[in-house]
């Protein structure tokens, strides 16, 4: 390895958060060191960016799906299912279709043709196992909410009136929604994760023995933007389709398969979204109702779903994990259990990793890991943010605080002990696992060293203090993707792919990456994405479209640069007549020598020469051979909390979380991902909890008044490290994705902190004061 | 959206002949509840008589040495006014913990006092519910109940009164002051709402053909001594679990006057003269507060869920009590307690 990879930066890049004490008060991002210097010496990448899209979305220019004003646009209202399960008996929709300015009403029985096999309906993000469900195809009730009709009417208020008109009968039938009722009817999935030695006999005859059960409720994503499709019909029955999701093309394929479509016929663009955390990666039923809207009255249809039916799509299964650790006195694990039961629907089987994650982090020789899944009568649950890891890890690390207690050992020094320098699941080495100096930064910032060990020993006046922490662990992917750059004579550069931007940044860093490697200023850069007619690209989840989108734009840009020196090598006195391609680069708008930028041709020289006026190149990604390493990104978590326990309020006073995800290439967003990630661990240990009145099968506090999230009066200062991690195996930037890892592990830093504050231990998720009285 | 008439009432009479011609209608003042609850459908009125335009706005000092708040004030500026900061700093601190800023802005005194339940089954219409369908039955009993009642409570209904600015009223033994048809009453604060009993879908005495126009509260603000404490899921912008306002006029370390209000644990601000006459004359210490507490919550009663929220409301009103006897009132900006 060279010395590059071997150094270590002692400045971190860190990003800085003051307290966040009113509605009003702004948190406020700094940057307070650089990213490590990289070989090729570039000005964006690395660099605290502000977004670009950001004029745009704070002065209204940015049109989401929802907004989008199409002459003769009909607006549509979904009726839900009030029943969790059974058969529409019959719909009486003529009260609705009375109403002056109604225009039709859509049901199972009128609706225009759908495909009628399941393939069809199969999207990128489905299970591989089950049979999608099919929006208003027939009269089977499979969850509570489920859309029966749709209400078209030439103005909302009209469509929203009529839908309650339409009365529906049904029959109902048996449900069940509750996951403790349907523990015992769990079946086994089969997870890549293999055990190792023999977990059951390493347990029982270990020195010191940990075993508990841990709970997380279904929580759902609640996204600020409403699920929204405006689709616009033509005359020649192509379908333009405005949608709220986290992947165009995938919704793109699915429509065609839905409706029989040919790829030419349907366009599906989301240059916006306010938001997903996992939500939009599915295609959703609002997108499929609209559509079925425009083919039945041929005229633009938006349906926009209120936020009560934001809770009839995918949710964060609620899970029961049991732990079962057995160690050494010395703290060294002997045997990991691990097993998980979680929800899903009956009709398709949903599971994500949540029983393999010890396996990255700790040495044990003897590992046994066991997924289950419960049908209930509820729409099939899905990925939310880190899927698997937020609820699994949670779990384990919680389990390892109580494993540390009963070691009388300080929870960091108990993982350092533990600490794996393989993955042991693949017997693989990392790319790069900086976990070390997470624990070692992490500590040091938040002080970890004048931490009392003992419960109940830390006192703010009337408060008890606790301090916790844990580990945080997901994964570094990248897909296969695709870019275009078009360079025009002036400098101008377009970089164009087919993702979206949820929020996360995603416009910023391709403008980042594509002005770093045609040598052109930001400002010169456009971005576009959020169009299926643009190159490929995978839905926008894992936290794989940075890594992924950046180094198709890298390759672009080469492309664009060998034609560029291609024909620079034409050119009278050229000083590149023996140049390779890599012996020239970008820069300051000319083409030049790599080791003597002296030595250059300005771009638009290069191009009148050429006689072009753009050069247009697409380019997918490619990556070096490295499946025989394990790529993961990686956090330590601490937390302060402060608790009047006669009263039951706990507040989190502080948080540190140092992260280690390979280069970053925009420390702002980055950091804002970080810090609203540990927003929803804060709500995930202390709120969120989706209330199921299970004799109804029907969820009772589907709103964001009754659903709770944590409010600025719950957040207070969150402080983001980002630990140096060069990388030179995993991608030639050396990068990560971050918008999934720091969510990972924040609810076992939470209560961790809470148990040490009082010496009682809530293993299930939220922890409200009622359960902490309980235990007083 | 349901149509629905809109009119305007020119004046206090317009506004009564108009309610009172029309049993369907409701006055819409802020709005912030009644839109919620039209979007949601559990109230459907065919007729809104604007009444935000009304002159009752002003805040004015009484002969008495009180203050007599107009229905129309709304809660920022109520929660503000010098004249409530000075003298009645609870019923300040209660409107601060409710809601949030925006929905201060528009709420209105009056419409305040006239909110509805939170319950999860009144909102959602395809629930049973006695108090938006008379006689359908209670799903809450047997339901998702943790934000339920626990305190005169009845096999038809266990909703409880969100409002927080109520319970300081309460303590504050504020007097409504009404107008219908056949002339202006006033209604203790504390008869105002009623228990649920067998007509739960009646929440207060207010006749049908009236209508608040103010608010007066008695001269005595026990500004010294006064505490709002609301526990609740989160640290803003939730509806209360349990509330306390607790109100101590102190000689010397005894008690000479206390007050004692709930919020969070009844179908109306649960107010205890009894705990209140076990108050006067002890020393404030923690075995009066106690014993206050206990007669507070002899005869509470959790329905699973909310079971917790008994014992809970003991240790508030003890805090509470002990708050307001230190002198040091709960802060509704600093969320750490007291």
């Amino acid at each position: 390895m060279s010395t590059d990879v071997n150094r270590r930066d002692p400045l971190a890049t860190t990003v800085a958060f003051g307290s966040i004490e009113t509605a009003n008060a702004q948190a406020a991002v700094q940057a307070t060191a650089q990213q490590q210097a990289s070989k090729s010496m570039s000005s964006y990448i690395g660099t605290p960016t502000s977004r670009v899209d950001g004029r745009a979305k704070v002065t209204g220019q940015a049109k989401y799906a929802g907004e989008l004003n199409v002459a003769g646009l009909v607006y549509g209202s979904a009726v839900g299912a009030t029943v969790a399960k059974g058969r529409i008996v019959r719909i009486n929709a003529d009260d609705a279709l009375k109403v002056p300015g109604v225009l039709d009403v859509l049901t199972h029985q009128n609706r225009p043709r759908m495909a009628d096999n399941d393939q069809a309906y199969r999207d990128d993000a489905a299970p591989e196992s089950g049979a999608p469900y099919r929006p208003l195809y027939d009269d089977r009730i499979l969850f509570n909410g489920q859309p029966v009709a749709l209400v078209l009417a030439e103005d909302w208020e009209t469509a929203r009136y009529a839908a309650m008109l339409v009365r529906v009968e049904y029959k109902a039938e048996d449900h069940v929604t509750d996951l403790h009722a349907a523990r015992g009817s769990a079946f086994v999935v089969e997870k890549p994760e293999k055990p190792r030695g023999d977990a059951a006999k390493a347990f029982a005859a270990a020195a010191v023995r940990h075993e508990a059960e841990y709970f997380i409720p279904i929580e759902h994503h609640n996204p600020m933007e409403l699920f929204a499709s405006t689709v616009v019909w033509s005359d020649d029955g192509k379908l333009t389709v405005y949608d709220k999701t986290q992947g165009v093309q995938n919704v793109q394929r699915y429509l065609c398969g839905v409706f029989g479509l040919k790829s030419d016929d349907v366009t599906v663009m989301s240059p916006f979204m306010g938001g997903g955390f996992g939500s939009g990666l599915r295609p959703q039923y609002q997108v499929v109702l609209a559509v079925l809207g425009a083919m039945s009255l041929k005229r633009p249809v938006r349906l926009v779903l209120n936020r009560a039916q934001m809770y009839g799509v995918g949710y964060r299964p609620a899970t029961i994990e049991r732990l079962a650790l057995g160690a050494r006195a010395n703290g060294e694990l002997e045997a990991i259990t691990h097993e998980a039961i979680a929800v899903t629907s009956q009709y398709e089987d949903f599971s994500r990793n949540d029983t393999g994650w010890s396996g990255i982090l700790y040495k044990s020789p003897n590992a046994r890991y066991t997924h289950k899944l419960a049908r209930l009568d509820l729409p099939t649950s899905g990925d939310m943010r880190a899927p698997g890891a937020a609820t699994g890890v949670y779990a384990l690390e919680a389990a390892m605080d109580e494993l540390a207690v009963a070691l009388k050992l300080d929870p960091v020094e108990l993982r350092l002990r533990c600490y794996s320098d393989r993955d042991q699941n693949e017997d693989l080495p990392f790319t790069s696992k900086s976990l070390r100096e997470c624990y070692r930064q992490g500590a040091e910032a938040f002080g970890w060293s004048k931490r009392n060990p003992e419960p109940r020993s830390m006192r703010d006046g009337k408060e008890l203090v606790g301090w916790g922490m844990a580990t945080g662990v997901w994964e570094a992917l990248q897909m296969p993707a695709s870019a275009r750059i078009v360079l025009t004579a002036n400098g101008h550069t377009e970089v164009a792919t087919a993702a979206s931007d949820i929020g996360t940044g995603t416009y910023t860093i391709m403008a980042q990456v594509a002005a770093d490697r045609m040598g052109v200023p930001i400002d010169n850069v456009t971005v576009r994405l959020g169009d299926s007619t643009l190159p490929a690209c995978p839905i926008e989840g894992g936290s794989w479209i940075a890594a992924s989108v950046s180094h198709a734009i890298i390759g672009a840009a080469d492309e664009v640069r060998g034609e560029l020196l291609r024909i620079a090598k034409t050119m009278p006195d050229t000083p590149f007549a023996d140049a390779l391609a890599g012996d020239v680069v970008l820069t300051n708008g000319k083409l030049a020598r790599a080791g003597d930028v002296a030595r250059s041709v300005p771009i638009a020289d290069v191009m009148r020469h050429g006689k072009v006026e753009h050069i247009e190149r697409i380019k997918d990604n490619t990556f070096a051979d490295i499946s025989k390493y394990a790529r993961n990104t990686h956090s330590a978590v601490f937390v302060e909390v402060k608790i009047d326990e006669e009263i039951g309020i706990i507040r989190v006073t502080r948080a540190v979380s140092a992260v280690a995800a390979g280069r970053i290439l925009n420390p702002k967003t980055a950091g804002n991902q970080v810090v609203g990630s540990v927003v929803g661990g804060i709500g995930m240990a202390l709120h969120e909890e989706t209330l199921i009145d299970h004799a109804f099968g029907r969820i009772m506090n589907a709103n964001i008044a009754e659903y709770h999230v944590p409010v600025h009066a719950d957040i207070h200062d969150i402080k983001v490290i980002f630990v140096d991690e060069p990388d030179s195996i995993i991608n030639p930037l050396g990068m990560k994705g971050v918008g999934e890892i720091g969510i990972v592990g924040v609810a076992a830093a939470v209560a961790n902190a809470i148990y040490h504050a009082t010496g009682k231990r809530v293993r299930d998720l939220p922890i409200t004061l009622d359960k902490l009285q309980r235990q007083l | 959206m349901i149509k629905f008439q809109y009119d305007r009432a020119a004046d206090v009479t317009d506004a009564v002949r108009q309610i009172a011609a029309d049993p369907e209608a409701r006055f819409i003042a802020g709005g912030t509840n009644l839109i919620d609850l039209m979007k949601y459908q559990v109230e459907r009125p065919p007729r809104l008589i604007d009444i935000s335009r009304l002159p009752l706005t002003s805040v004015e000092e009484t002969p008495g040495g009180g203050l007599r708040i107009g229905a129309l004030v709304p809660n920022t500026d109520l929660a503000y006014h010098p004249l409530v900061e000075q003298r009645y700093p609870i019923l300040s601190s209660a409107i601060m913990s409710g809601a949030s800023q925006q929905l201060r802005n528009m709420a209105s005194t009056g419409g305040n006092l006239v909110q509805r339940t939170r319950c999860f089954y009144f909102y959602d219409v395809t629930m049973a519910c006695n108090k938006r369908q008379p006689g359908s039955g209670c799903a809450a009993i047997k339901g998702i109940n943790r934000i339920n009642a626990i305190l005169g409570t009845s096999e038809s209904c266990i909703a409880t009164h969100p409002s927080d600015m109520c319970v300081a009223l309460a303590v504050l033994d504020a007097k409504v002051h009404v107008t219908g048809l056949s002339g202006s009453r006033e209604i203790a604060v504390v008869d105002f709402h009623r228990l649920p009993g067998d007509t739960p879908q009646i929440d207060n005495n207010l006749r049908r053909d009236e209508i608040i126009t103010a608010i007066e509260l008695p001269a005595q603000g026990f500004a010294a001594n006064h505490s709002y404490l609301k526990i609740r899921d989160r640290l803003s912008y939730a509806f209360a679990l349990v509330s306390v306002a607790a109100a101590l006029e102190l000689e010397s370390g005894r008690i000479k006057t206390g007050r004692l209000a709930l919020g969070g644990v009844a179908h109306k601000p649960w107010r205890s003269v009894e705990a209140e006459a076990a108050l006067r004359g002890q020393a404030a210490g923690p075995e009066t507060f106690a014993r206050a507490a206990e007669i507070v919550l002899r005869d509470a009663k959790g329905f699973g869920h909310n079971d917790f929220k008994i014992d809970l409301a003991r240790r508030a009103i003890v805090r509470t009590l002990t708050q307001a006897a230190n002198a040091t009132p709960q802060s509704q900006a600093d969320k750490r307690i007291r």
